[in-house]
């Protein structure tokens, strides 16, 4: 019995000076000056060549400078490593001047060379970059790629150190924006040379941005610090940033609300409402770059019928679907092409709510389906996940009512959802597609007859042309008027179903300074810092 | 002890091992989708390139001989999803943070489920035995998954006693052992009070009573070694499943373990490290049961190996 008692003491006494040894006050674990963020996933890789995730960019776009930048306020085009640059008469050749203080973290001069490295190793088939094709707009560069020409014979030329010539296949007016994509960022030959894959890691990686990487540990953090080389050194106010991934939203919402965190990545689900009350002005909502929709599989009966399509695209009620179904303030989708996408602002030609049900009815007793009488039952196939389900079911139901169409909802595992889509056995499936660039084409283009990415068997001579025609126009206004026409033949054919415009919901404490929001989700750390005083 | 019996148990293991890297090989191959399938599909082109360069391109056989060939000398692979890192070096990083997670964990267990079923064991029936028998029922019931942020919730953000999340300091690993460890208590509770419940009915427990010994004494010297035989039959299953179970406590306290890769490598078709983490799983238990037999041999005179 005593020995009993004593090892209660012991164990009340352990866990008394375990508590004893924590610091107990809020704040007292950040460093002053040192931002902390939530960052989703544990990075693939920094190669900027390898990487295709948005967790890695955040990363990326802190540690390299393209060479033209991007204002955060205005997503306009700003000097990067290039101060300057010309484009000539034929809309395909940039010449790019760049600025004679760009340095590596190393010290190394940042050169035009460094750019015609980067380029070819991003399209050397060898290197295996799953986003090779934002270098096919550049001569020579598809066919390098695809193993059409063994040799690099690239439209990018170093005239000298300090001047970059790039000539590309079409006058490609969103060049400028494409060029902040991490895909054709500048990496430094001589540390690639040295370490191969393993150029990345801490120890080896040189990078030419704001920051430096000064620690990686696997699932735990990734901390930045300022690049003593940079040219805008002084500029940069942060003494540290450490990136955290955590994929538990759950989770990274409670280190927030303990002081750990400045900035998250999401917030989870069931926690927008109490935060969407929240008046302290921590809660952030902007509109990103990005359209959640159903592909329609055009190839499978009744959907090979326009009038089904749609139907289907009239009779639910998009409004209710983003009030009460996702909840996380996102645009109803009455358009394919997010409001604003590189100034873009599309007619709706969708409704938002239910006032052409009417409409759609019509149309499907036209099809030969009155009131969805005869209709083959239709499935709606989308990845195992709470989100998605919830919205199919809400379709399902909102089809139910206003069409008497009957639905039936089909879940698979991620990759085998992937799979099935890519073999198109499906009827309806979701989709999400984030914008790789501020212009209607990175969206407009997915529905081109050729794209690997266009699961609706929709192909159309007359929608392909209009595409091409639009990446033609040197004239800002005519070319968005082409992607107005092109917009509305969706609004007819409808090989998709919007559904919302996605919005970038996250926590950011109030002492963070210099971050703006934008439909980019593009916050570059260099101008970002943090106001001593305000903290509570 | 027989010396015989434990070779030929790890003689066993070899054939079994093979057995499960074949199965694993296959199994996970003949999954539907890629390791490079995404919500972006890439071009057959680029597809080609990415099979290309890690060798996806080679008849299944020849890449099968070739793993065995790597595996032989200890060389797990690549990591399709995390480029610039090997399987080996994601194991070497995360394995000893599982390891000290789920070791803490069983201190934690024994502590609390030693102590409580002794308890309960000496006072049958009474407060004493209701009120800790209650919590290993709450215990075995409540899933990890609320016992997790219910305690992040109250220890750290109401009291701000303990970090709610995170892998650094000393305080950090408090609640994610304890959270993953309580299951355990309250069986290890259970077994306790059963197992010394039953010791105390012998004999020769009356016998050493009638000599007038203390029940300290009864209790470390006659009853311990017999009663905590179920105990530590247990202690080898629950080892391997407090490491290798441990990824609901690792995402709810973000701590870079183990599980996360084991889980996550599955769903991402990451051949090769699901591949290491079944292996290294598979080693682990295997061990895990092998010392438990051997304990059991050297506690109770009853059991011979031959």
């Amino acid at each position: 019995m005593k020995l009993l008692s004593r090892s209660v003491f012991f164990a009340a006494a352990l866990s008394l000076s375990l508590l004893s040894g924590c610091t107990c006050s809020r704040d007292a674990e950040l460093a002053p000056g040192e931002l902390y963020m939530g960052n989703g996933a544990e990075p693939k890789d920094l190669d900027p060549h390898i990487t295709t995730g948005i967790p890695e960019h955040h990363i990326q776009q802190n540690i390299f400078e393209a060479l033209v930048s991007v204002d955060p306020k205005t997503l306009a085009p700003v000097p990067g490593v290039a101060e300057s640059w010309t484009l000539a008469k034929d809309g395909r050749t940039y010449t790019f001047k760049l600025r004679a203080d760009a340095k590596w973290s190393n010290g190394d001069p940042v050169v035009a060379q460094d750019f015609v490295y980067a380029w070819t190793r991003l399209l050397k088939p060898e290197t295996a970059s799953e986003y090779a094709y934002q270098g096919y707009y550049i001569v020579g560069g598809k066919d390098y790629n695809t193993g059409k020409s063994k040799e690099p014979k690239l439209g990018v030329e170093a005239v000298d150190d300090r001047t970059l010539k790039v000539t590309l296949v079409n006058p490609t007016p969103f060049f400028l924006g494409l060029l902040y994509h991490h895909s054709l960022y500048p990496v430094h030959r001589k540390t690639i040379e040295a370490h191969g894959a393993k150029w990345t890691r801490p120890e080896n990686i040189v990078t030419n941005g704001a920051f430096r990487v000064s620690r990686w540990e696997t699932n735990k953090i990734i901390t930045l610090v300022p690049n003593e080389h940079y040219w805008d050194r002084a500029n940069v106010k942060l003494k540290a940033v450490h990136f955290l991934p955590i994929e538990n939203l759950d989770t990274e919402e409670k280190m927030f609300r303990s002081g750990k965190l400045h900035v998250t990545n999401e917030v989870p689900l069931e926690k927008l409402p109490s935060w969407q009350k929240d008046t302290t002005g921590v809660y952030q909502s902007a509109p990103y770059l990005g359209t959640y929709f159903y592909w329609i599989n055009t190839k499978k009966k009744p959907l090979d019928d326009k009038r089904v399509r749609k139907a289907l695209n009239l009779a639910f009620d998009r409004e209710q679907l983003v009030k009460h179904v996702t909840k996380g303030g996102q645009l109803p989708g009455n358009v394919f092409v997010p409001p604003g996408t590189g100034g873009l602002q599309v007619k709706p030609m969708l409704p938002t709510d239910l006032s052409r049900v009417a409409e759609a009815k019509k149309l499907l007793a036209e099809a030969g389906y009155p009131d969805g009488k005869g209709m083959p039952p239709l499935e709606i196939l989308y990845n195992t996940h709470e989100g998605h389900k919830k919205i199919a079911e809400a379709l399902q139901q909102m089809w139910k009512t206003n069409l008497g169409v009957n639905v039936t909802l089909f879940n698979q595992e991620w990759k085998v959802y992937l799979d099935s889509m890519r073999q198109m056995q499906f009827h309806l499936g979701r989709q999400g597609w984030i914008g790789d660039y501020n212009d209607p084409n990175t969206f407009l283009d997915l529905l081109v007859s050729d794209n690997g990415n266009n699961r609706s068997g929709f192909k159309s001579a007359k929608y392909d042309a209009l595409i091409e025609q639009a990446g033609k126009e040197h004239n800002a206004a005519k070319r968005l008027a082409i992607f107005q026409q092109a917009e509305e033949m969706l609004a007819d054919e409808l090989p998709v179903i919007p559904m919302y415009i996605y919005t970038r919901n996250y926590l950011k404490r109030n002492d963070v300074k210099g971050w703006y929001p934008n439909v980019q989700d593009f916050h570059p750390l260099k101008y970002v810092y943090i106001e001593e005083e305000v903290k509570k | 002890m027989g010396l015989g019996y434990l070779l030929k148990r790890l003689a066993i293991m070899v054939p079994v091992f093979f057995l499960v890297v074949t199965m694993v090989f296959f199994m996970i191959r003949f999954a539907p989708g890629g390791p490079f399938d995404g919500e972006k599909a890439v071009s057959p082109e680029i597809l080609r390139n990415l099979n290309e360069k890690y060798h996806l391109n080679d008849p299944l056989l020849v890449q099968f001989g070739n793993y065995l060939k790597d595996l032989v000398r200890g060389d797990l692979g690549p990591s399709f999803k995390y480029a610039n890192r090997t399987v080996n070096e994601l194991i070497a990083d995360s394995l000893p943070v599982s390891l000290e997670l789920g070791v803490t964990a069983l201190i934690w267990a024994l502590l609390i489920g030693l102590v409580a079923g002794g308890l309960a064991s000496m006072k049958p029936n009474t407060v004493w035995d209701y009120v800790p028998m209650s919590f290993s029922i709450l215990g075995i019931c409540l899933p990890t998954f609320v016992i997790g942020p219910l305690l992040v919730l109250v220890f750290g953000i109401w009291l701000e006693w303990l970090p709610v999340a995170g892998w650094d300091a000393p305080e950090d690993r408090i609640l994610p052992s304890l959270t993953l460890g309580f299951a355990y208590a309250a069986f290890i509770s259970r077994l306790t009070r059963g197992g010394l419940m039953e010791i105390r009915s012998q004999d020769f427990i009356r016998t050493a009573r009638a000599k007038g010994l203390s029940e300290a004494r009864i209790l470390i010297v006659h009853s311990l070694r017999g009663g905590l035989l179920p105990v530590v039959s247990y202690l080898g299953p629950a080892l391997a499943g407090i490491i290798s179970g441990a990824l609901v406590t690792e995402t709810i306290f973000n701590i870079p373990g183990l599980g996360r890769f084991f889980i996550q490598s599955a769903v991402n078709r990451d051949y090769t490290v699901v591949m290491g983490t079944a292996l290294l799983y598979f080693t682990l238990i295997f061990v895990c049961n092998f010392f438990v037999d051997i304990m059991y041999a050297l506690l109770d005179p009853r059991v011979k190996y031959e």
